[in-house]
């Protein structure tokens, strides 16, 4: 009977995982790709995706549900590779010249956000998410008018042909992977972008710092119960702002490592994916509003972007329309965010009630152990 | 004074500040060339074209499921129907009202559904809701390319199958509401008097229903769901009825749209028109658990207002094209206002 259940409970657990996991393995045949093409794609994306993912953590740690608001960090980030290039920083030094640029500004951007969210406490990521369209407002005016206006741009070739504002696409060339292959690392047919990979490891380690020190354990706290933890001395409010400035500031670093990869940028609509992307990768990954961790994260990349890079090839086998594809793994991914949010929050109100009902009991088995 | 000052913390500062800057605008016009008369005439078409989908979100709110960032649903059901009644050839007001007849079906059981599973995450609405919104519209992506549509005024011409992106109703119901008695003053003024009316007409039925005993009950579930349910009242079957009706209105009101706008947009058109609508209403005074014709009304006007008049007025006073931009501010800020006041969260 308790085996039965504890199958049962991990079923329902893990539901999402699985769903993805059957879903993912069911495309790879009819894509026709060979497993070491997959290999490698899940190996490029898992350095290219894992560090903006990861900036979605400490806000879960501290109850404030999927950061929608990470969009503003990626937006930092840009801005610093935009100058980057138009400084001319090559290499990896073009990338910690575009990270020195974005940090101050996501900072801010974090501190904002914090703010906006402590006034909408209970629905902070549909805050988030307009949030996000707002400074994407902000973003265009910077980027479309005052560039080359008010604050000037050197090198005339990325501006827009009127003169001011930053071109549609922005070529990286300089700064092209320049990360990824600082130390080129071949191990049989797969390329390893090792210092990538270093980095992501070293984020890991930071996560699992941050969660033992009186900041992290607050944080978990504040996630816990608000009440508590401010009865118990804790500062919320400052802690929640923490949480988001720290992510947002991840959140520019992840967005610099993604276009570094990628090796050009959509000035304008790059970052608008940015956190749903995420999202979706933590999600399927098997964490909840409430509950997240490592392996959440990389179990979430590895499943997610193992089906985008399947599922237009299937699509187009399957269906005879590769546009099929484009579309069905648009509505997975929002599929995805919609039914682990559904999922979690049908669960919790399930919960809610069964610690009612055993309330109930407790109180009800004095009464009648008084009668006997 | 005091009732100036109680008068601004209600109605609240962004919303003073569009509605100067609007009449700022309007004043602006004649400087910059802008015909007055033909402004007017433009914001009057806009506001019919889009106040069915802001009138839409009324009964969510008012039962207390925030703001229906699921709107999209509703649309989809609406572009069933307008291909449907395209599809069958039907033409004038029969095409019109056939639209709104063939769509009706769908946007119930969509919004049962739908009203079903808000009802099992009370108090993550609106998250939820989006990215329900986001994933019906991919899902029916796929759908307008595989359904047996044939009319060869609907799909592809050199394949012959799945449906164009845009198709024009021309021909069938295009303009039908706007021509509708339509009064012509001077040269550049047109009042669309069918597309009005059937706007007010949509508006006084709300208002009919919020005041019967259902649109009371459901009131009440809003504003304290511990009292109705006290009182008798069914919550989740008032919630569920809110949520259908919120879904039928946005079908009907994607119809009226496209008959104004001469297109039916598929595909992934509609994943952000519900945006546009929440915006309306919080700038019309509403706030996330409480909506009124009057917030409807007086917000798409001047919502649909800003739209028009900020691409025409700010691009010839500075010479660039902003409005975009702007318009991307005003309506997230208004929306993030109105996330940020204080109000009961409903659990």
């Amino acid at each position: 009977m308790s085996g039965k259940r504890s199958i049962g409970r991990f079923l329902r657990d893990n539901a999402v995982v699985l769903i993805f996991l059957a879903l993912t393995v069911a495309a790879i045949k009819p894509s026709g790709y060979s497993l070491a093409y997959i290999g490698q794609e899940i190996i490029t994306r898992l350095g290219r995706n894992s560090f903006l993912v990861l900036a979605l953590l400490l806000p879960i740690f501290a109850g404030m549900g999927l950061n929608f608001g990470m969009t503003l960090g990626a937006m930092a980030g840009q801005v610093g590779l935009i100058f980057a290039v138009d400084w001319g920083v090559a290499g990896w030094r073009g990338l910690v010249f575009a990270v020195l640029i974005g940090v101050p500004i996501s900072v801010f951007l974090g501190w904002v956000c914090g703010k906006v969210m402590n006034k909408a406490k209970g629905r902070e990521m549909v805050t988030g998410y307009i949030l996000a369209f707002f400074m994407d407002g902000v973003y265009q005016f910077f980027v479309l008018y005052m560039l080359g206006q008010a604050i000037p741009i050197r090198s005339s070739s990325i501006l827009l042909s009127r003169g001011y504002g930053i071109r549609n696409t922005l070529n990286l060339q300089i700064v092209r992977q320049s990360l990824d292959t600082i130390v080129p690392l071949k191990i049989g047919p797969f390329m390893f972008p090792i210092v990538t990979f270093l980095v992501i490891a070293a984020l890991c380690v930071f996560v699992v710092w941050f969660k033992k020190i009186k900041l992290g354990q607050d944080m978990r706290a504040v996630g816990n119960d608000i009440v508590v933890a401010d009865a118990a001395g804790v500062p919320v409010e400052r802690t929640r702002i923490i949480a988001i400035i720290i992510s947002t500031v991840l959140a520019c670093v992840g967005q610099v490592i993604f276009l570094q990869n990628m090796g050009t940028m959509a000035t304008y609509s790059a970052h608008t994916q940015t956190g749903f992307f995420a999202v979706a990768a933590i999600l399927v990954g098997g964490a909840s509003v409430k509950r997240a961790g490592l392996p959440n994260v990389f179990i979430g990349v590895i499943l997610l972007h193992a089906l985008f890079v399947v599922s237009p090839m299937a699509g187009q086998r399957l269906f005879g329309s590769a546009m099929i594809g484009e579309y069905f793994r648009q509505f997975i991914g929002y599929g995805i965010i919609a039914l682990s949010l559904v999922l979690y929050a049908w669960r919790a109100r399930k919960e809610a009630a069964a610690a009612r009902a055993l309330q109930r009991e407790g109180e009800a088995a004095p009464v009648n152990g008084g009668a006997a | 004074m005091p009732d100036l000052k109680k008068f601004i913390t209600d109605f609240g500062w962004p919303r003073i500040i569009i509605f100067l800057f609007l009449i700022f605008l309007f004043m602006a016009a004649p400087f910059v060339n802008v015909r007055i008369d033909a402004s007017i005439a433009d914001v009057l078409n806009r506001f019919g074209q889009s106040a069915v989908l802001v009138l839409a979100l009324v009964p969510m709110v008012q039962a207390g499921c925030g703001l229906n960032f699921g709107l999209p649903l509703g649309i989809i059901g609406g572009l069933i129907g307008a291909t449907m009644s395209m599809q069958f050839g039907l033409v004038g007001f029969a095409g019109f009202f056939g639209a709104i007849a063939l769509a009706a079906p769908f946007a119930l059981a969509f919004g049962w559904g739908y009203g079903r599973l808000l009802n099992k995450v009370k108090g993550e609405e609106m998250t939820i809701a989006m990215y329900v919104g986001f994933a019906s519209v991919m899902l029916m992506s796929i759908m307008w390319l595989i359904l047996p549509y044939n009319s060869p005024k609907m799909v592809w011409g050199y394949a012959g199958k799945g449906l164009r992106t845009t198709i024009s109703v021309e021909g069938y119901w295009s303009k039908i509401l706007n021509d509708f008695l339509a009064v012509r003053i001077g040269k550049f003024f047109i009042f669309p008097t069918g597309l009005i009316l059937f706007v007010c007409f949509c508006a006084f039925l709300m208002w009919l229903f919020l005041r019967t005993k259902t649109g009371t009950a459901m009131t009440a579930v809003g504003s304290n769901p511990d009292y109705a349910r006290a009182s008798g009242i069914s919550v989740d079957k008032m919630r569920t009825i809110s949520v259908m009706l919120s879904t039928l209105l946005g079908a009907v009101g994607i119809i009226v749209y496209e008959q104004s706008f001469g297109f039916i947009q598929l595909y992934d058109s509609p994943l952000f028109m519900g945006f546009p609508a929440v915006a309306a209403l919080l700038i019309g005074g509403a706030s996330v658990n409480k909506a009124s014709m009057v917030n409807v009304l007086v917000g798409t006007i001047l919502f649909q207002g800003l739209l028009t008049m900020t691409p025409s007025v700010i691009n010839s006073l500075l010479q660039n094209d902003m409005s975009e931009v702007i318009r991307i501010m005003v309506s997230n800020g208004i929306i993030l206002y109105a996330l940020t006041r204080k109000t009961k969260v409903t659990k």
